[in-house]
This record gives structure tokens, sequence and C-alpha cells, in this order.
């Protein structure tokens, strides 16, 4: 049992989302009983997650070759710290937004539960694999759920969001297998390990071809990740979503910062002859540009799940000015700033959903409404999320930030980096105190509303999971910067994966 | 024989690229097609072309790439099922939205006539 832990996190998913679509807990009534399976799978998927990272603390990276095929024809599962830690994020975050649906969201179509197992399935399936066509197969995975809950619920402005999120991403789909088809065909294998490999002995004009399609597949990633200029989708998209699916949503841009980890670290990485770091000179000036537009869209935001998505582009931006400085230390703090502003974003679109039940017709729109049945529970979430998304002490988005820029090189790079970054957080302050203000204090009449509209139990019970994770992540910032550390330094060596992969180690 | 195949992918790739920018849902998903047949054709050429090369050794003179035909098996089932759910997606945008644009709204400042020039009213 123990030697098939690397996959177990997508067969928990998998299996899971098809026993949903079976008699016991299809059907109107049986929601109760769907609710309990899915609450289920979700703490058995975090527990596998657990069981995997501390397997892969206790003996270093594993791989799994799916069906015995050796490396490199089979496909292979690879764990190692980093794909380790993404999958325990799922897990909480998948555990989180299924509560947080149990207030009633689950009940406005009968397949939210299966469908949000299988896009757990996609999204743990891409941080595992170790072949880019078996990635490129979790990503439809994760594509076509997606597509799915995101029209959940129903509704014009949904509809309308999700055309464009369909046709976009399928013709990234393309760009993706064309991206594919030029590296197979130049290199002659799809294993991420071999890959990086072949990539130093190719000659002169099979690097151009090398070159196009990685070039073509950070497009790709560049659109799964928000990255400017690709980024026009997100805003309207996170903001159509209802609350639970938005806040699983929060991790889908970091699928795309993760491949970007590791195919350039690994593939077109140091060891890759010409072409080491060829999209440096890309992705620094579009990871500052994109943090730039997300402040702008944070500021000119008319509502408060559009300044949610604005702050998910920011944190996009910044882990890429992360990945640009290239170097172990940079990439350890990224980590860690991807595990709070996953959670952080989710906390957003959870609580703009909250307060806009309250609301009335306005909803969560900066404009001046009826008063919020529960300002003191809903204002004390919101001023604590605020906190936590700008950054300030004692919550873990304070040293977030500290260990991105710690993490800067000298000279050009540090000054860009670090003023970026500062600007664009005391902005932010700037907008979030605008919005709580207009929010919470800025109504028409003193009464509250009559009509019984306080928050589920199940909405705060979600909240509060994730934004306890913030201090805790603050308490213990010690160990999971030290762990985020081993896990940027095993991906940095790229040697590591072709020992443990058993690779002919640079023959033909 | 490669002049003919890669003039295929070419113009199929255009002509998808070309229909995707359209401003009305059917010729996009159309498009969309296309361009899945494009990268179909393309993934199977990256095997490198050959002709009477069966893909399992020992059965003919020369052998062909297993792996770029087991890709390409992959690539259609996907995208097949992808393209029936921009199908549906579209017929439910029509009905929820009133129109079949991609933007859920006629363009500003558009004639009338060419509007109904593609209807069957007329």
């Amino acid at each position: 049992m123990m030697d098939h832990l690397p996959i177990l996190p997508i067969l928990v998913s998998l299996i899971g989302g098809l026993l949903l679509l079976l008699p016991p807990f299809a059907g109107i009534e049986r929601y109760v009983n769907r609710r309990v399976a899915a609450l289920f799978l979700c703490l058995l998927q975090i527990a596998v997650a657990i069981a995997l990272m501390a397997k892969v603390i206790d003996a270093g990276p594993i791989m799994y070759a799916v069906g015995n095929w050796q490396a490199p024809f089979g496909i292979i599962l690879y764990a190692d710290s980093l794909a380790a830690l993404l999958v325990l994020l799922t897990g909480f975050l998948g555990l989180a937004s299924t509560l947080y649906s149990f207030a009633g969201t689950d009940r406005e179509g009968h397949y939210f539960h299966p469908i949000m197992q299988f896009q757990l399935m996609g999204i743990t399936g891409a941080f595992l694999t170790h072949d880019l066509f078996n990635l490129f197969v979790f990503f439809e995975v994760l594509l076509i759920a997606s597509y799915v809950l995101l029209v959940h619920g129903g509704g014009k402005q949904r509809t309308q969001a999700n055309v464009h999120y369909v046709i976009l991403n399928l013709v990234g789909s393309a760009i993706f297998l064309i991206a594919l088809g030029t590296l197979y065909g130049t290199t002659g294998t799809l294993n991420i390990a071999d890959m990086s490999l072949k990539m130093s002995t190719l000659s002169e004009g099979e690097q151009v071809l090398a070159k196009v399609g990685g070039m073509m597949l950070l497009v790709v990633f560049g659109l799964k990740a928000a990255m400017l200029p690709l980024h026009f989708w997100l805003p309207n998209t996170y903001s159509a979503a209802s609350a639970p699916v938005a806040a699983l949503f929060a991790i889908m841009t970091k699928v795309g910062i993760y491949s970007i980890f590791r195919v350039f670290t690994v593939i077109f990485g140091e060891g890759a002859g010409a072409l080491s770091n060829m999209v440096l000179p890309w992705v620094w000036p579009l990871a500052i540009l994109t943090v730039i537009v997300g402040t702008i869209g944070v500021l000119a935001s008319p509502n408060l799940r559009n300044i949610a998505a604005n702050t998910v582009l920011i944190s996009v931006g910044t882990l890429l000015m992360a990945f640009s400085i290239r170097s172990p230390e940079a990439s350890g703090a990224a980590f860690y700033y991807a595990l709070h502003s996953t959670l952080i974003s989710a906390v957003l679109f959870m609580l703009a959903d909250m307060i806009g039940q309250q609301r009335g017709k306005a909803f969560d729109r900066f404009v001046i409404a009826k008063k919020v049945t529960q300002p003191t529970l809903l204002g004390a979430l919101f001023f604590v999320a605020a906190m936590v998304v700008v950054g300030l002490p004692p919550f873990s988005g304070f040293i977030g930030k500290v260990v991105v820029l710690q993490s800067a090189a000298t000279g050009l790079d540090k000054a860009l980096l670090w003023s970026t970054v500062l600007i664009s957080t005391l902005l932010t302050i700037i907008a979030l105190a605008r919005a709580g203000t207009t929010l919470f204090w800025r109504h028409a009449g003193e009464s509250a509303n009559s009509e019984d509209e306080s928050a589920s139990v199940w909405q705060v019970v979600g909240v509060v999971l994730l934004l306890m994770a913030s201090p805790i992540m603050a308490i213990f910032a010690g160990p999971i910067t030290e762990y985020t550390a081993i896990a940027a330094l095993q991906l940095h060596d790229i040697r590591l994966p072709v020992s443990v992969l058993q690779l002919q180690g640079g023959q033909q | 024989m490669e002049l003919l195949y890669s003039l295929c992918v070419g113009v199929m790739t255009f002509s998808g690229v070309f229909l995707c920018l359209r401003g009305r849902t059917f010729p996009v998903v159309m498009g969309l097609m296309m361009l899945g047949y494009a990268v179909n054709l393309f993934l199977f050429s990256t095997g490198r072309l050959s002709l009477d090369g069966a893909a399992i050794l020992g059965k003919s003179e020369t052998y062909a790439d297993p792996l770029p035909q087991a890709l390409v098996l992959t690539a259609i089932v996907i995208g097949f099922a992808m393209t029936a759910f921009a199908v549906i997606l579209s017929m439910r945008a029509r009905a929820d939205l009133g129109n079949d644009f991609v933007d859920g709204k006629e363009p500003p400042g558009r004639p009338k006539q060419s509007v109904s020039r593609w209807s069957s009213k007329q």
C-alpha cells in the first residue's frame, strides 16, 4: 500500500467523485448523504497528503511508475517536497470550499460535489506528474471540471464569463499540444527529467525548435497563471463564479505558476546549455507589469469580489518576480508566499459573498446600501483578512512578503522588486480601507434587516478554517520556511529527479 | 509528402485562428474544431513521416514511432469532449443572453443589415 502512496491523492478524488454519482448519493433528496461523503473524501485526501508529505520528508523524493512502465517510456509520478506541499494545500482548500458550500451553494445543482472532486483530482495530478503530456491531460481534467463549476448555479453573468473562459482555454490547449509536439519532435521524450538531459545535447538547429516549444509552453502556463498580457479573463471569471468555486479557483493560477517553476527550472534551467534561463528576459518585466496592473485593478474595483480577483493578480506577479530571481532562496520564499496568498485569496472571495448576502440588491458593490445584519462578525473577519492580504504583522502575509523581499539579489533587481511590492502593498491598504468603510459604515438607515439573513454556520466554519491558517503559518514560520527551502533546493537540483527516476545519466 | 502535409497543417491552423477571431459563437466553435484537427495532424507528424512503417518492431522493414499515435488518440478524445461542451455552452449562451455573440451583446455601431445578412429570415 505504501508503495502506491504517490498516486493515492489522485485516486481518492477520482474514485470518490465517481462514487458520488452512484445511487446512494445521487438524487435531489439525498444531498445529506452527498455532503457526508464529500466531507469524508476531503478529510481522507488531507490524510493521504499528510502521509505523502511525511514520507517525502523521511525518504526524500519518491517516484511512482504508473503501470510499472519505467522511465523514460512510462508515465512517472514524482513526489518531491514541493509537490507534496501543494497537494496538501489543495486538500485543505478543497475541505474549506466544501464546508462553505454546505451553506446552500451545493444544492443549486446535483453535481456540485462530484465535479469538485474531479477538479481536485486534476489539480493534484498536475502537481504530481513528471510527464509533460500527462500534465496536459491533468490540465484538461481540471479545466473541464472548472468549466462546469463556473456555471454552477446558472445566471447570465456566469454563462457570459464561461464562454470567454472556455474558448480562451481551448485555444490554450491547442497551443500546449503544438508546444509538446515540437518538444517531442526535437528531444524524443516527454519525461521532464529525461528532457532536461537531452536539452544540453541538441544541435544548433534543434535548439531553435526547442526554444520555440519552450516559449509556447510559457504562453500556455502564463495563460493559466494569468500573467500579463494573458490575464484579462481572470477578474471577470473569478468574480462571476459562486463563492466556494472562486475560492477553489484561487489555486488554479498556482498550477500555472508551479508549471513555470517546474519546467523552466528543470528543463530550461541551468543545465540547458545555450537555452539556459531563456524565458527570464520575458518573465521579469511581465511580472512587474502584472503587479502594477493588479494594483491598478484593486484601486479601480467596483466591488469586493473584483478586489479579491485583482489581489490574485498581484500575488501571481509577486511569485513570478521571485521566480525570475532564479536562486533557491527566492524559490523557497515564493513557495511560502504561494501558500499564504492562495489561502487568503480564497478567504476574500468567501467574505465578499457573506457580506453581499446581507446587503440586499447592492450585494458587494461599493455603494450605500442597507446595513449588514452581523457587523461585528463580518467586520472582524474582514479586518483580519485585510491585514493578512496586505501583509501587516503579525500574520503570514507579513512574513511572506519579508522572505520574498529578502531573497532579492542586489542592484537594480532589488530596487525594482522592493519598490513594486511595497508600493502595491500601500495602494492595496488604501483600497481595502476604502472598501471596508463603505461596506460596513456607509449604510442607509440604522435598522438592520428583519429577515433572517445571518451567515450560515458552515460559511463561518469555512472562512475561519482558512483564516486560522494565517496566524498558524506565522507562528510556525521557522519550520515552514525550512521546509520550503528544502523544496526549493530539490527543485533546483536538476540531477535529483534523474537519479530518482534511474535514468541513464547524460547518455544519448 | 512533407510539403503537402505541412501545407495542410498550415492552412487548417490559419482557418482555425481566423474563425476563432470571429464575433459569433458558431464560427468560433468551428474554428476551435479546425485548430484541433490541425494540432492532431501536427502531433502525428512529430514522430517523423514514414510510409509502410508498422508501429510494432519486427513486422516491417521500417517502423513508425508509436508514441505520437497514442498522443493523437488522447488529444482526439479530449478535443471531442471539449467541442461537445463548447457547442452545448454556446447554445446555452444563446438562450441565456438572447444572441449568439461571443461578447454576449451586439457590437456597437454595427449596421443592422450586416446582422440580418446572416439570419435565415431574409
